[in-house]
C-alpha cells in the first residue's frame, strides 16, 4: 500500500487510488468537473491539478495513481493559478446567464469559480454558440452551456447502458449530441441532469419552475418499484417540485429511474381529497369523514366478520398494512392478502421471497441467470448493477424468459420454461458454465412466478440453485458465505406485507379466493388499501370500501372512498427486494381533507367498536416490530436461512409473460403523470427494439 | 451531414482489403481498424464518408454507431459532404499564409467562384482551408486530392486550375521545378 504525502500530511492508500481520493480521505477538497465517483476516468477538465514534487508540471490528480513516496501540494501559488486558468478557459465560452439557468444555485461552475477562479474575463471576441440538442421529454438542453466533461457520455455508456451519447467534432468545436436527434432511450437518462455539472443538462418537467434555495428537502424512499431508492424530496409550500436520489451505496449508489424521479407530476391530478360515497343514484359525491364512517359501520354491521376481505396494493406503507390487518383480525376476518396480482404460490420461508444476495452482492457474482424477468423495466437499479458488473468483469448473463434488451450482452435460452427443467437435468449447454461458476446468481422474476404453475417454476429455480451450489453453506454473515438465489419483487409493499403476515389465514381465501367468493356472495364486503390492478368486476355485488390517494381503477368500483396519503405525504416504512427495512419521511401534507393512511384505519376500528390499540405511529411501528422484530432494525437487511420452499409440479410450455407491458405507467400514479405519459409517446414509440420482440 | 439513406456496401476488390486490414490486428482489437476502413470507404465513395457507411463500418467491427461519429467528426482527413472531384486544401498556417496562401484563396474565388467550403456548381473543385501539412519548406502549399502543390503563386495556382479543369495532365511538387527542398540554384551550404 503506498505511503504519500499531501500538503505535509501522510496517508497510505490502497494500491489503485489515485491522488484524488487519497485527498479526500484526509479532507483536502480538490475541485474537479469531469471526475465522478461512479464513472470511469476521463481526466480531460483539467480543474484538479495539483503540484508533485520533481514534476515540472501540474497533474491531474484525478487521473493519476497515488505511488509510494509521492509529494503533493495542493494550496502552492503554481496550483492556484492553474486553477485559475482552466476556470478562465472554461469561462471563455460558457455563457454567463446563470439569472436565468435553472442550474443557479446547485452549479459546480458557479461554486468552484466563486471559490478558485479570477475576477474578470480577458477574452473579448464572441462566444461560440452551440444548437440544443433534442434528447426527449426528460432532459432539457443548453449546450452553449456545456463545458466538454463527458460526464453524460460517459453515464450513457456505463450505467445506462446505451451508447447513444457522444462527443463530435474536437477542440472549440466539440458538442456533446445523440449524433441524429432521439430521446435517450434509458430508464436512467434522468441521472444525466445530476451528475451534469453545469445547466447544460437540466429537467424539463421542472425547467423554470423554481429555484434550489426555495426548496425545503425531505429524505424518503420511492415506492414506484421494490428497489426502495434512496430519494430527496424537494418541496416548496405543498407542493411537490422534484425528486432527486440520495446516495446509498447498499441499495441505488448515486442513480434513481426515470420514473422515481419524474412521476411525481401524478400526485397533482386526480387525487382524493375528500371522502365519497355512492349514493342511490349510482354516482361517487362528496361526504364528511363521520359520514363515511357511518356508511362504513353501517354496511358492515349486518355483515359477519368472515364475509369481510382485505386487499392492499404495491404502494401501501407497513404502518397502513399492520393496522389493517389487526382490524381484520379483530373483525373476525381470514380472509387478507398482500398480493393484489392474485400470485398462486403460497408465501414460503424468507428465502423464497426475498433477493437474498442482495443488491450489492450482485457485484461478487460470476455468472448470472435471469428466469422470466426483464429488470430493465422491473428494477432499473437492479440492472445497472448487473451492467456494472458485466461492464468490470465480463459476466456472463442467461436469459430464460421473454428476451428484452437489457443493455448488456445476453444468451438467450428461450422463452421456455422447460428450459429450467432442462438445466436441473444437466442436459442444458449452460450447465457447465454453471457449474463451474464460484458465485453464481439467479434472478427470478414475477413474470416466472405470476402464472398458475409458478409454485413448480419456484421449486424448478430452487432445485437448481441447490445443485449448482448457488448456496454456499458458510456462516452467516461471513464474508465467504453466498447465496445466489433471488426472486425480483417489483411492488414497494410486497416485502413488508408478506414479513408482516399479510397473507390468508386459516380458511382465508387469498386474491383469487376473494374475487370468486365475492362474486358466490361469500364475500359481501371488501377492503382495498391502495389495491387497483385486481379485476374490479368480481365486486358487482359486493361493498367496496377503497383507501388510497388516486382515483383510479378501485375508486371508480367503490362504495366509499377514504382518502390516504401518498408516499410523500407520510412517514411510512417500507422493507425492500433485499428485506432492507427503510423509512421515509413525509415532505408535505396530504391534500384537503385526506389522512395518513394507518389514521383512517385507527378512526374506522373506533367507529366500528373494535378500537386499535394504538395511537400515536411511534405505537404503530411498537406493533410491528411486536409482529417481526425485523422492523426493529431501520436500513438493516437480516439474512434468510436457506431452507426447503416450493411445491413439485409440472412446469406448463406456455412462455413466460413479461409483467410490465409499459415502463412509464405501472401505478395509480404514473398513470396520471403527464411526464409519464410523453415518456410512452415519445421514448416508447422510438425504442424499436422493444417493439421488435413484442 | 448529408444523409444517404441506401447501405454502404464495399466493392469486391475492397471487401479483399477489408478483411486483410481486420486482419492486421490483434484479437480483441478490432475495432482499431476504423480509421483505414473508413480512408478505404471515402477513397470508394468518391472522397467523402455517407453515414451509411459510418453505420455499416461499425456495425463490422462491433462498435456502437456513435463511436464511428466520434471518430469521423474528430478527423478533419473524413469529409462528411460530399465532395467535388478536385478537393483543393490550401495550407492557411502561418508560413503558408506569410508566403501567400490568401492568394491563393482568392484566385479561387474570382476564377471558381468559390469560397471555403463550397463546391463548383460542375462538381469538379471543393475548396477547404486546412492547418499545417507539413511542407512548410516549399510554401504555399496546396493539397488535391492525394498529392501537394508547392511553391504556388497565384499565376502557377491559376494554371494548375485551368490544367486540372481541362483534363490536362499536371505534376505534383514545386510549380518552380525544384527537387524536393533542395536550393533553387546552387547549394548554400556545403
Amino acid at each position: 500500500m503506498p505511503k504519500l504525502l499531501i500538503d505535509d500530511r501522510e496517508i497510505e492508500v490502497p494500491e489503485g487510488m489515485t491522488v484524488l481520493q487519497a485527498a479526500e480521505l484526509l479532507g483536502i477538497e480538490i475541485p474537479v468537473f469531469c471526475y465522478h465517483p461512479k464513472l470511469s476516468i476521463a481526466g480531460n477538465c483539467r480543474m484538479c491539478l495539483v503540484e508533485m514534487d520533481k514534476s515540472p508540471k501540474p497533474i491531474a490528480s484525478c487521473a493519476m495513481p497515488a505511488c509510494e513516496g509521492m509529494v503533493i501540494r495542493t494550496q502552492t501559488p503554481m496550483v492556484q493559478k492553474a486553477r485559475k486558468g482552466v476556470l478562465e478557459f472554461l469561462l471563455i465560452n460558457h455563457p454567463l446567464d446563470c439569472p436565468i439557468c435553472d442550474q443557479g444555485g446547485e452549479c459546480d461552475l458557479q461554486d468552484i469559480t466563486m471559490a478558485y477562479g479570477g475576477d474578470a474575463s480577458r477574452f473579448e471576441l464572441n462566444k461560440r454558440a452551440v444548437p440544443d440538442k433534442e434528447f426527449g421529454p426528460l432532459i432539457e438542453t443548453a449546450m452553449n452551456r456545456c463545458i466538454q466533461c463527458t460526464r453524460c457520455v460517459r453515464f450513457a455508456t456505463e450505467i445506462a447502458g446505451v451508447t447513444e451519447l457522444g462527443a463530435m467534432g474536437r477542440g472549440e468545436d466539440m458538442e456533446i449530441s445523440t449524433y441524429v436527434q432521439k430521446a435517450i432511450t434509458s430508464e436512467l437518462s434522468g441521472n444525466m441532469i445530476d451528475i451534469c455539472p453545469v445547466g447544460a443538462l437540466t429537467s424539463k418537467p421542472y425547467s423554470y419552475r423554481g429555484r434550489p434555495w426555495e426548496l425545503s428537502h425531505t429524505p424518503s424512499i420511492d415506492v414506484f418499484d421494490a428497489v426502495g431508492s434512496a430519494i430527496r424530496i424537494d418541496t416548496r409550500g405543498r407542493e411537490v417540485m422534484r425528486i432527486l436520489p440520495r446516495q446509498n451505496d447498499a441499495v441505488n449508489e448515486a442513480w434513481i429511474s426515470d420514473k422515481t424521479r419524474f412521476a411525481y407530476d401524478g400526485l397533482k391530478y386526480q387525487r382524493l381529497d375528500q371522502p365519497y360515497a355512492r349514493g342511490k343514484d349510482g354516482r361517487l359525491s362528496p361526504v364528511s369523514w363521520d359520514d363515511a364512517f357511518g356508511i362504513i359501520v353501517d354496511h358492515l354491521q349486518h355483515i359477519p366478520g368472515d364475509h369481510v376481505g382485505a386487499i392492499v396494493g404495491d404502494m401501501a406503507d407497513a404502518e397502513a398494512m399492520v393496522a389493517l390487518l389487526d382490524l381484520m383480525k379483530a373483525m373476525g376476518s381470514p380472509h387478507i392478502d398482500c398480493r393484489q396480482e392474485g400470485i398462486e404460490s403460497e408465501s414460503g420461508p424468507r428465502c423464497s421471497y426475498l433477493f437474498n444476495t442482495t443488491l450489492a452482492g450482485i457485484e461478487r457474482a460470476d455468472f448470472c441467470l435471469l428466469v422470466g424477468t426483464n429488470p430493465r423495466w422491473e428494477a432499473p437499479i437492479v440492472n445497472a448493477r448487473i451492467r456494472k458488473n458485466y461492464l468490470y468483469t465480463g459476466l456472463p448473463i442467461a436469459l430464460v424468459g421473454p428476451f428484452h434488451e437489457l443493455g448488456y450482452p445476453v444468451d438467450f435460452l428461450g422463452n421456455d420454461p422447460l428450459v429450467l427443467e432442462g438445466i436441473l437435468k444437466g442436459k442444458h449447454p449452460i450447465c457447465t458454465a454453471l457449474k463451474n461458476a464460484q458465485h453464481p446468481l439467479m434472478i427470478v422474476g414475477q413474470g416466472a412466478l405470476r402464472r398458475d404453475d409458478g409454485d413448480a417454476v419456484l421449486d424448478v429455480t430452487r432445485r437448481i440453485a441447490d445443485k449448482y451450489g448457488f448456496i454456499k453453506k458458510v456462516q452467516s454473515q461471513s464474508r465467504d458465505s453466498w447465496n445466489g438465489f433471488n426472486v425480483l419483487q417489483i411492488a414497494a409493499s410486497r416485502i413488508a406485507g408478506l414479513e408482516l403476515g399479510f397473507l390468508p389465514g386459516p380458511k382465508g381465501y387469498n386474491v383469487k379466493g376473494m374475487l370468486n367468493a365475492a362474486r358466490r356472495k361469500k364475500i359481501e364486503a371488501i377492503y382495498l388499501l391502495g389495491a387497483d390492478e385486481i379485476d374490479m368486476s368480481a365486486f358487482k355485488s359486493t361493498f367496496v370500501i377503497y383507501q388510497g390517494h388516486h382515483g383510479d381503477r378501485g375508486a371508480a368500483f367503490a362504495d366509499v372512498v377514504l382518502p390516504g396519503a401518498a408516499y410523500t405525504e407520510k412517514s411510512g416504512t417500507y422493507v425492500n427486494v433485499e428485506g432492507r427495512v427503510q423509512r421515509g419521511l413525509n415532505a408535505i401534507v396530504p391534500p384537503g381533507e385526506a389522512k395518513e393512511d394507518w389514521k383512517i384505519i385507527r378512526e374506522l376500528s373506533g367507529k366500528l367498536g373494535l378500537e386499535l390499540p394504538y395511537n400515536t405511529i411511534e405505537e404503530v411501528r411498537e406493533r410491528m416490530m411486536e409482529i417481526n422484530p425485523l422492523f426493529d432494525g431501520i436500513d438493516q437487511i437480516r439474512p434468510a436461512s436457506w431452507v426447503d420452499f416450493g411445491k413439485a409440479g409440472s412446469i406448463s410450455p406456455e412462455p413466460f409473460h413479461p409483467v410490465i407491458q409499459n415502463f412509464y405507467m405501472t401505478d395509480s400514479i404514473s398513470r396520471h403523470s403527464v411526464t409519464m405519459a410523453k415518456c410512452v409517446q415519445e421514448i416508447l414509440k422510438l425504442d424499436k427494439r422493444i417493439a421488435d420482440h413484442d | 451531414m448529408n444523409e444517404k439513406s441506401e447501405v454502404f456496401v464495399f466493392s469486391k476488390e475492397n471487401e479483399d482489403r477489408v478483411q486483410e486490414i481486420i486482419s492486421r490486428y490483434p484479437e480483441g482489437r478490432q475495432a482499431s481498424a476504423i480509421l483505414p476502413l473508413f480512408e478505404l470507404a471515402q477513397r470508394q465513395n468518391g472522397g467523402w464518408l455517407p453515414k451509411s457507411a459510418i453505420e455499416k463500418i461499425t456495425e463490422m467491427l462491433g462498435l456502437p454507431t456513435i463511436r464511428g461519429y466520434e471518430v469521423a467528426t474528430f478527423y478533419t482527413l473524413f469529409n462528411l459532404e460530399p465532395v467535388g472531384k478536385y478537393h483543393i486544401q490550401i495550407c492557411g498556417t502561418t508560413p503558408c499564409m506569410l508566403r501567400g496562401s490568401e492568394d491563393l484563396k482568392r484566385v479561387c474565388k474570382k476564377h471558381l467562384k468559390i469560397d471555403c467550403k463550397e463546391t463548383t456548381k460542375d462538381g469538379l473543385f471543393t475548396l477547404n482551408e486546412v492547418e499545417c501539412i507539413g511542407a512548410c519548406v516549399n510554401a504555399p502549399v496546396v493539397q488535391i486530392n492525394d498529392d501537394y502543390y508547392e511553391d504556388l503563386t497565384e499565376e502557377s495556382f491559376l494554371a494548375l486550375l485551368k490544367d486540372l479543369k481541362a483534363g490536362n495532365p499536371v505534376t505534383p511538387g514545386s510549380a518552380l521545378g525544384r527537387q524536393g527542398s533542395a536550393p533553387l540554384e546552387k547549394e548554400t551550404s556545403c
